[in-house]
């Protein structure tokens, strides 16, 4: 699933992005679900918007880190969260 | 999350808050699993005591409620109590039969910032659902669930799965695509409360069992990605006990109609824990020091054989109340394990061959004369 090329990550209609104060990290709010997001996380679902490929997120965050980042990790994090419903 | 926390340091804060606004509700489903004595409607804690439970959780670290009953909506006040966990910060799922959730309720619910809608069905067919739910539900639950669509609210469909529906499985999850639903639960009956007096009459069979599971499988895969299949196991059947609310005082906290604070919500029913009250304790003590939050948490308090196995940190030695249910003390290992001494009397309540009768929720108080099983 991961491997889909065509899909475009968007953040799920259910789902709210926001800072936890009381652990210190940007969590991912589900109605049955939190995911804390750890490293760049956060920067990879801001850019889950509908409009990129998984490869262009890839690039988009190595530009912005200016750096390489690993296509495989980026991939396997977005395509673990869409088997648990937080993308589409 | 480490299980055992260092002596005398604060255990990781909950996430989420179980807020029971009432115990009234509509529906006499007969699997019920809140207590056999309900909590009396002139008990109920106020709009501003339920806006103080919320701040306080929030502070502790609480990023979701979801706001249950009984049926909820049936407080007058749940627009306000709604928009007091939003402004606390929390992420609010609203947990309904529908029966009473109007255009204009849900629009002053949305209103108030409310993120989300899980709808209970009882079959998916409509005779049958109100058969089981006891009341012409199907109907409006059906409307509901067009309602919170048309508003792009999130929805789930929860299913409480038994001897009765678990043959309907497929048309479960055909029914949550159809109603737009995001997500469907589809969670085996926990033996509970008026559910345990049931139990016989709602015990599926190993074959029932082994259909659905395959067909949750198969569902799962041809909708990753559109709908989100939820599988509750039926552990007096999987061997393995369930992680009961991902470890006592580990991951959430409940908030009963009166007030009182329980690690679970059929925690009511075990004895020795004394129970604090929100109205009388800050829920920070209550969550750090009660011995009701305390007494079985993490490891240290494990007993044998539960003490030295290797999954003592995945299921905690299993659910206490039904440990305590099941063999009288909430202290011993979940009989659900293969591994405890009480697995063998658990195996043969599967095995009743002339299911009685489901007998449907009462309202008040009052237990039918025979505990079945």
């Amino acid at each position: 699933m991961s491997a889909d090329r065509a899909w475009r990550p968007r953040v799920a209609a259910s789902a709210v992005l926001r800072r936890d104060h009381v652990r210190r990290s940007d969590v991912l709010l589900l109605p049955e679900r939190v995911v804390v997001l750890h490293g760049s996380g956060r920067a990879v679902l801001d850019l889950c918007d509908g409009s990129r490929t998984v490869e262009e997120i890839t690039a988009a965050l190595g530009r912005a880190h200016s750096g390489p980042v690993a296509a495989d990790d980026v991939a396997s994090f977005l395509g673990r969260l869409r088997t648990q419903g937080c993308l589409r | 999350m480490t299980p055992t926390a260092p002596v005398g340091a604060e255990p990781p804060p909950p996430w989420a808050l179980l807020a029971e606004l009432t115990h009234a509700c509509p529906l006499r489903c007969g699997y019920c699993s809140n207590p056999l004595e309900l909590t009396r409607r002139s008990r109920e804690l106020r709009t501003d005591q339920w806006a103080d439970v919320f701040r306080q959780a929030a502070e502790l670290g609480v990023l979701q409620t979801h706001l249950s009953g009984g049926e909820p909506l049936l407080r007058r006040d749940l627009e306000d109590i709604t928009r007091a966990a939003v402004e606390a910060g929390l992420h609010t799922q609203l947990v309904t039969s529908a029966v009473g959730l109007s255009a204009a309720r849900l629009d002053a619910l949305v209103e108030a910032g409310l993120h989300s809608v899980q709808l209970s069905v009882q079959h998916a067919d409509p005779e049958r659902s109100d058969a089981l739910a006891g009341h012409p539900a199907f109907a409006a639950k059906r409307a509901a669930a067009r309602l919170v669509t048309d508003r792009g609210l999130p929805l789930g469909v929860n299913a409480v799965l038994h001897r009765h529906n678990l043959d309907a499985v497929d048309d479960l999850v055909r029914l949550a695509l159809d109603w737009g639903a995001d997500r469907v639960e589809l969670a085996n009956t926990q033996f509970y409360g008026w559910g345990l007096l049931n139990r016989a009459a709602l015990m599926p069979t190993g074959e029932q069992l082994a259909a659905a599971a395959q067909a949750v499988e198969r569902r799962r895969a041809e909708l990753a990605g559109v709908l989100d299949i939820t599988w509750v196991v039926p552990d007096y059947f999987s061997g393995t006990p369930k992680p009961c609310m991902g470890g006592w005082g580990a991951v959430s906290l409940t908030v009963a109609p009166d007030g009182t604070a329980l690690p679970c919500p059929a925690a009511a029913a075990l004895p020795g824990l004394d129970p604090p009250n929100v109205t009388e304790r800050p829920l920070r003590w209550i969550w750090a020091e009660s011995r009701a939050f305390t007494l079985y948490r993490g490891t240290d308090w494990l007993p044998s054989p539960c003490r030295d196995c290797d999954r003592r940190t995945e299921d905690f030695g299993g659910c206490r109340c039904q440990a305590h249910a099941l063999t009288g003390d909430a202290a011993r290992t979940d009989p659900a394990c293969s591994l405890s001494p009480d697995h063998a009397a658990l195996v043969a309540l599967t095995r009743a061959d002339t299911p009685a009768a489901i007998v449907p929720r009462r309202p008040g108080g009052r237990a039918p004369g025979r505990v079945v099983g």
